[in-house]
């Protein structure tokens, strides 16, 4: 029979020994949660000797908002303005999956035009994370340019957001059966338009950017994820395909309309940070790629609701789903438990950085150098709030 | 798929099989079985990505339900392993030594649900709550909202009228009478 990860008994997932502090040779510092060099609110609690990190410790619960405990005193339709909330650079992939689990327990199919403009939002949304991914991979390692160029520009992507769901941030705009209104007139030509400027950025960014000799000489070998830590650590996403393992639920088990979308699976093999680093520019411009696609091909007449029931006394009958979708972090889930009542019984959101913040993370750092540890951990594309619901 | 069940079904006596999608089958096990099941479908079925671990609180049948999702990549598959166990005396086999990533859920767990893991590590550091002096807060018990108003009640507070108590803040010996 097929052997798959009897070999992870050679991987040593024990905690290190703790080190003599009174010794005077090692230092304890901690980094975080207040330090532009961690994503979010969470802090790493470092050990060193020299400026070598010998041992990394993860602390979260900085932000914790007890999401996951709240929605379940609400009823389904509260709670669709509850989990946008959940995670601010890429609230769209929330909406999405909870309005997709709540259709899928109760048998609801959205239309197929909103199922496209579900499509083209998370697109946009993707392209806004890694604009601002790209500023901040940068800012880590001192090159100041870049995150001016890339956060100003993820603004014009806020600018299209504002004017298809009414909002920049938290859009509440893919409701449960569909999407709440039509798409603006002239806003296909706007969108073209900002991609075409996306373009030539990405363009300035990869002279600037990954073409610098700084950037290049610090994350060339940082952060190592060879292909067998893949599985026994819960990888996903662009640092399991940095790593040359070719992964993409958009492709693996396509939702919405992502199968009559031609796209591929972009990998890498360098499997650090400069390898990560450049596979999320290029599946930036996939993304811009992707979203003129959907320009092109998606039906311009038909509902955007399906037929609902009155979502003020709506009770979803007995069940249990998992859905997921490909975030840029990697796959995002929502587990969803429902009871026959009007409130569901247990939501677990499943966030990739529950895996890359914490036990990868603890991993890598060991051996990394002080004064690379942001780089490290921004090149995880970590995302506190995710694991604190 | 259904081969793979009815092997389980022989060698681990799964009960309440059900195909929720195409993608997910969820089964229960038994406690005593969860632990070499699992790592049997890491080893030798292909389930070698662990998504998550999740507790579901049934208050009302006196059970956690741990649920272990577990994916395939090559069948594009999921499983949904579900263990339940005592909510008064919850404790479960850990599974710290099959993926690095679960010390985290079941420090999670223990936080919020009380569930132990004898042996995980760190499991009785804070995880998410600091000082924390209540029950388990995602146990179904646990009542938010009066924790809050213990807590963070706004029953004693009272308002003043602006212009007058910050004349007597920044002049107490005159009666904040000052112009």
């Amino acid at each position: 029979m097929k052997q798959y990860m009897g070999h992870s008994a050679s991987l040593d997932f024990s905690q290190p020994e703790p080190v003599d502090l009174t010794s005077g040779r090692y230092v304890k510092l901690w980094q975080g949660p207040q330090h532009p060099g961690i994503t979010g609110n969470m802090s790493l609690e470092l050990t060193l000797d020299g400026d070598t990190i010998i041992e990394c410790k993860t602390h979260v619960g900085y932000l914790h908002r007890g999401f996951e405990k709240l929605m379940e005193g609400r009823n389904y339709i509260q709670n669709f303005t509850v989990v946008c909330r959940i995670a601010v650079p890429e609230p769209a992939f929330n909406e999405y999956l909870y309005a997709a689990g709540l259709e899928n327990l109760s048998g609801i199919v959205a239309p197929e035009r909103a199922q496209w403009i579900r499509t083209l939002n998370l697109e946009m949304m993707r392209l806004a994370s890694f604009l601002m991914w790209i500023g901040g991979q940068s800012g880590a390692f001192g090159l100041y340019t870049v995150p001016n160029w890339t956060v100003a520009y993820r603004d014009y992507v806020l600018d299209l957001f504002e004017e298809m769901t009414g909002a920049r941030i938290y859009h509440m705009y893919m409701v449960p059966g569909g999407v709440r209104f039509d798409l603006p007139k002239g806003f296909d030509q706007r969108v073209l338009e900002v991609m075409d400027g996306a373009e030539k950025l990405l363009d300035q960014i990869e002279r600037v950017m990954y073409n610098n000799v700084v950037f290049k000489a610090r994350s060339k070998g940082l952060g190592v994820i060879p292909p067998d830590m893949i599985d026994p650590y819960g990888i996903v996403g662009p640092n399991a395909r940095g790593s040359g393992i070719a992964r993409d639920l958009r492709k693996d088990e396509p939702y919405l309309v992502y199968d009559q979308l031609d796209f591929d699976i972009i990998t890498g093999t360098g499997a650090d940070a400069y390898e990560r680093a450049f596979l999320r520019l290029q599946e930036t411009r996939q993304s811009i790629d992707l979203i003129r696609q959907v320009i092109d091909r998606m039906p311009r007449q038909g509902p955007l609701q399906a037929d609902m029931p009155n979502v003020l006394h709506w009770k979803i009958p007995p069940g249990e789903t998992y859905v997921k979708a490909e975030c840029t972090r990697g796959e995002y889930g929502y587990f969803m438990v429902t009871d026959g009542t009007e409130k569901i019984r247990r939501v677990c959101v499943r966030g990739p950085s529950y895996s890359h913040a914490l036990a990868v993370m603890e991993k890598l750092a060991v051996g990394t150098n002080i004064a690379d540890i942001a780089g490290l951990m921004v090149s995880l594309h970590t995302y506190p709030p995710e694991i604190e619901r | 798929m259904s081969a793979l069940l009815d092997r389980l079904q022989q060698k681990f006596g799964i009960t309440d099989i059900t195909e929720r999608h195409a993608y997910l089958t969820t089964f229960k096990v038994e406690k005593s079985r969860a632990e070499t099941l699992i790592r049997e479908l890491r080893d030798l079925e292909g389930y070698t990505h662990l998504n998550f671990i999740t507790c579901i609180d049934y208050i009302e049948d006196g059970i956690f339900s741990l649920v272990y999702m577990l994916q395939n990549f090559e069948l594009n598959n999921m499983l949904g392993v579900h263990v339940e166990i005592d909510r008064e005396n919850a404790e479960m086999t850990s599974i710290h030594t099959l993926w690095a990533q679960a010390w985290a859920y079941q420090r999670e767990l223990r936080e919020m649900y009380g569930v132990r893991f004898p042996g995980s590590p760190r499991l009785d550091e804070n995880f998410c709550l600091e000082g924390w002096d209540d029950i388990p807060p995602m146990r179904r018990d646990f009542d938010t909202a009066a924790y809050s108003t213990e807590h963070f009640g706004h029953l004693d507070r009272t308002s003043e009228e602006p212009r007058q108590y910050m004349k007597v803040q920044f002049y107490p010996n005159r009666g904040g009478d000052e112009q």
